[in-house]
């Protein structure tokens, strides 16, 4: 039986298993056959694996997730070499139930960035263009689940890094809420924000995905139960009340084409039985940003103190221990962490602590106070994920806040600990929008039914023009 | 929000980074620009207003205090540079 590796589902893959229409080892290789015809191009893997033991269904990781016997890197030169003697909690769960690895995929340095540009290992490229950056940090497994190089993977996200990837490659991508997926084995960022997540080509097939990962794990302190997980079958969307935060809406930056895919899908929401009503994030969408980009690089400062090249990792040479901690540092680390362990340290360092750091940490109260209440009326808050379509490569690698700005409607609620579903919902000049449904703590539920919904109702083709 | 140069080799020395003249140089522009745009941050009046360092209502989280298996020796020096009878080697101090 041959696979059409660009429309399957998991969903379905899985179901041609059990039904014994095809092997898992043809399922493997299919994918496998798929990744030699296009990675070449689009270079979503950095590492490639064998069959291996487990018999089920393939899937692919972001190289910041942790996997014993194979090379983990986040991107990094600094962590070239680094294999895992232990699995992450997200990666033991998967192979528990039967999903084989396919591969490692690219992510930019650390985790930081918005368009994979940052790899230590070169930049991955989007399917729907190849001109243009697939999103970041997780563009990898992104641009691999649409070019048909993987049925799913997992990211993770801080800021944006799953829902941004999936919105500028035109799939499904699910930030979970904050606390909801183990973090055991995965290279840190910025603990008080990360969080790992499905990337897919369908509502269904993420919910499956998170079914597998979600839920509370001894190992890592921070985790809650998480609800069941029901897959969405309504095609309708009665009883929900929907929000449109005019800011987010309106928001400086935000492209006409982008703007008018998700007016066409919130007209969507009202046609499908939800109530749609404007209100109002007003701090949320104009401190966020400030407030991110303080917090993360702090806590990104005192997380990637451990790479000293003594335990693992990459070593410089020195005459003495100081000089070889500055060294190995300096020639390890690309500069986007550079920049952001400086910015952190400064943020951090006696006198601008008050000014910088314990502010911010104040505005985030101020967002999560203002989800709450904007929550007491709604059951969800739609926006566009990204303010643009997937933009050239090279176009902001050289100025930091234009890389930025690309997170300023997916970072309010990432800041707030909720959960945040990104789905295709149209094109703009020829390039896919994504649709961002956010819900208070807990809602993944309500996202895959709304998600699903309108998923039938958009009924977007996720596999890339040139490639049908 | 201009840094000096020497602001900026402080960080780089609390941070145990070695810059070289180029990047002081280009970090310190970059990091001028970000630090003038998220000290926006400072702009609300946040009077009375508690910090937040977590978005979870979880407070002392604590596990049995009951031994489990850990990393073998072998496996804790598996990736470490420079491994030296049993222990992680460094240079001098």
């Amino acid at each position: 039986m041959t696979v059409d590796t660009l429309r399957l589902t998991a969903e379905a893959a899985a179901g041609l298993v059990a039904n014994g229409e095809i092997s898992s080892d043809e399922l493997f290789d299919a994918y496998r056959a798929a990744i030699d015809a296009r990675d070449g191009e689009l270079h979503c893997y950095v590492r490639l694996c064998d069959r291996g033991e487990p018999a089920g269904i393939p899937i692919a990781l972001k190289d910041v997730i942790g996997t014993k016997g194979v090379e983990t890197t986040a991107g990094s030169k600094i962590l070239a070499g680094y294999v895992p003697v232990y699995d992450s909690t997200v990666a033991a769960r998967c192979k528990g139930v039967g999903l084989r690895l396919l591969g490692k995929t690219n992510t930019d340095e650390f985790a930081m960035g918005s368009s994979t540009e940052n790899s230590a290992f070169g930049p991955s490229r989007n399917p729907w263009d190849p001109t243009r950056v697939p999103g970041g940090s997780g563009g990898g497994s992104a641009a691999a689940v649409t070019a048909g190089m993987a049925p799913w993977a997992l990211g993770s996200d801080t800021g944006g890094s799953i829902k941004q990837p999936s919105a500028l490659c035109g799939n499904v991508g699910l930030r979970p809420t904050y606390g909801t997926v183990s973090r055991y084995g995965i290279v840190a960022f910025a603990s008080s924000l990360d969080q790992v997540g499905p990337v897919a080509r369908t509502v269904r097939d993420c919910a499956l995905l998170y079914s597998i990962i979600a839920g509370r794990d001894p190992a890592d302190t921070t985790t809650v139960e998480a609800p069941p997980v029901e897959l969405p079958e309504a095609e309708n969307l009665k009883g929900l009340r929907i929000g449109l935060p005019v800011e987010m809406r309106d928001a400086a930056g935000i492209e006409p084409g982008v703007r008018d895919a998700v007016a066409r899908a919130v007209s969507l929401c009202e046609e499908l039985g939800a109530t749609v009503q404007e209100c109002s994030l007003p701090r949320s969408v104009e401190y966020g940003l400030p407030c991110y980009y303080l917090i993360a690089p702090a806590e990104a400062s005192s997380n990637l103190a451990r790479y000293d090249g003594v335990r693992y990792g990459y070593r410089g040479e020195g005459d003495g221990l100081i000089e070889v901690y500055e060294r190995t540092r300096d020639e390890g680390f690309g500069d986007e962490p550079k920049r952001r362990i400086m910015l952190g340290t400064y943020a951090l360092s006696a006198g601008y602590y008050e000014a910088f750091y314990g502010k911010a940490q104040q505005v985030r109260t101020v967002i999560i106070r203002e989800h709450a209440a904007v929550f007491e009326r709604f059951d969800l808050i739609v926006s566009a994920t990204s303010p643009t379509v997937a933009f050239p490569i090279g176009e902001r690698a050289d100025d930091p806040l234009a890389m930025y700005a690309a997170d300023l409607l997916t970072i309010p609620s990432c800041m707030a600990g909720l959960p945040g579903l990104s789905i295709p919902c149209g094109l703009s000049e020829g390039l896919p929008v994504g649709l961002q449904l956010v819900g208070p703590q807990l809602a993944e539920n309500t996202l895959f039914r709304a998600g699903h919904a309108l998923e039938r109702a958009i009924a977007f083709d996720t596999v890339p023009e040139r490639l049908r | 929000m201009e840094i000096t140069r020497d602001q900026v080799l402080h960080v780089a020395k609390l941070a145990r980074l070695a810059l070289s003249d180029e990047e002081v140089e280009r970090f310190r522009g970059q990091l001028s620009a970000i630090l003038e745009a998220v000290g926006k941050v400072s702009e609300l009046d946040l009077e009375g207003v508690p910090p937040t360092s977590h978005p979870l209502d979880l407070v002392n989280v604590l596990a049995e205090d009951e031994p489990a298996p850990s990393l073998s020796r072998e496996q804790a020096l598996a990736n470490a540079p420079d491994p030296e009878g049993g222990f992680f080697g460094v240079p001098p101090v």
